[in-house]
């Protein structure tokens, strides 16, 4: 963009206190970029692998389940339910509702809770099945 | 038809009527992703087993084929939206930006033809003995 460096920027995010909207609004384009470019290449991944023979698919699960690919896909997992509660308090904003100080403040905090409560059940559920 | 803002209208740039399209479809994938991502999850998580023969027939079946080509189209259309947001917001450079946006279409092209095609070639052929 055609500006002078020289010019003062408006503060940005080393200034602002941190407060639950802000985390909630900035985590909603982290965990959308990293479901974006991980999350996305990590399914066609399984799908192609799956597409392509037994072969291909024993390496991705070999990598899959591998002590590095848990940590990837329990993080991809609860960035995409994380994407997914503050994708739903978007749609409450996107109408209207929502914007009182503290109904705002307390929905924040629920997409966190519920993010990270709905990510431990599923791998409960997988690991107890396992067991 | 409304004629935009008085400088707008000056520079021959009223409003094109299709400054909401982004935005909603945003939101129509949005509800796409919600519903199809939840599905999937679901039924991975109610497979006897997510090892090859048992994730190749089931994807072969087509009322699974077909909603799960749904759910890859709907992910890229949603993912090449919001990352062209993101891109907007911190790529500053003219060129840059004319390459990245280029780049995150190939990406979101290539990506959503590759997931396609593998599904319908699973569809198709299902269970490959080595």
């Amino acid at each position: 963009m055609a500006r002078s460096n020289s010019r003062p920027l408006s503060p940005h995010l080393t200034i602002w206190k941190w407060g639950p909207a802000m985390a909630v609004s900035i985590m909603h384009r982290v965990t959308g970029n990293g479901l974006a470019t991980a999350g996305a290449l990590g399914l066609i991944w399984w799908l192609m692998a799956a597409a392509t023979g037994p072969e291909a698919y024993a390496t991705f699960v070999k990598c899959a389940t591998s002590p590095i690919g848990y940590l990837v896909m329990i993080g991809l997992s609860w960035f995409f339910f994380q994407h997914l509660f503050s994708g739903l308090r978007h749609f409450v904003l996107d109408m209207g509702a929502g914007y009182e100080l503290k109904n705002n403040k307390l929905w924040s905090i629920a997409t966190f809770i519920a993010s990270l409560l709905v990510t431990g059940l599923v791998w409960l559920t997988i690991f107890g099945k396992a067991l | 038809m409304g004629n935009g803002t008085g400088i707008g209208r000056v520079r021959g740039l009223g409003s094109a009527r299709h400054g909401a399209h982004h935005w909603l479809a945003q939101r129509y994938t949005a509800v796409g992703n919600l519903l199809l991502t939840l599905w999937l999850l679901f039924s991975l998580l109610s497979l006897p087993g997510l090892d090859y023969e048992s994730v190749v027939g089931w994807i072969a079946n087509p009322v699974v084929a077909v909603p799960l080509m749904l759910m890859v189209v709907s992910i890229f259309m949603h993912l090449r939206l919001g990352m062209q947001v993101m891109l907007e917001d911190y790529v500053h450079d003219k060129g840059l930006a004319f390459f990245s946006m280029l780049v995150l279409n190939f990406y979101a092209f290539g990506g959503a033809a590759a997931g396609v095609f593998a599904i319908a070639k699973i569809a198709f052929i299902g269970v490959v003995k080595p």
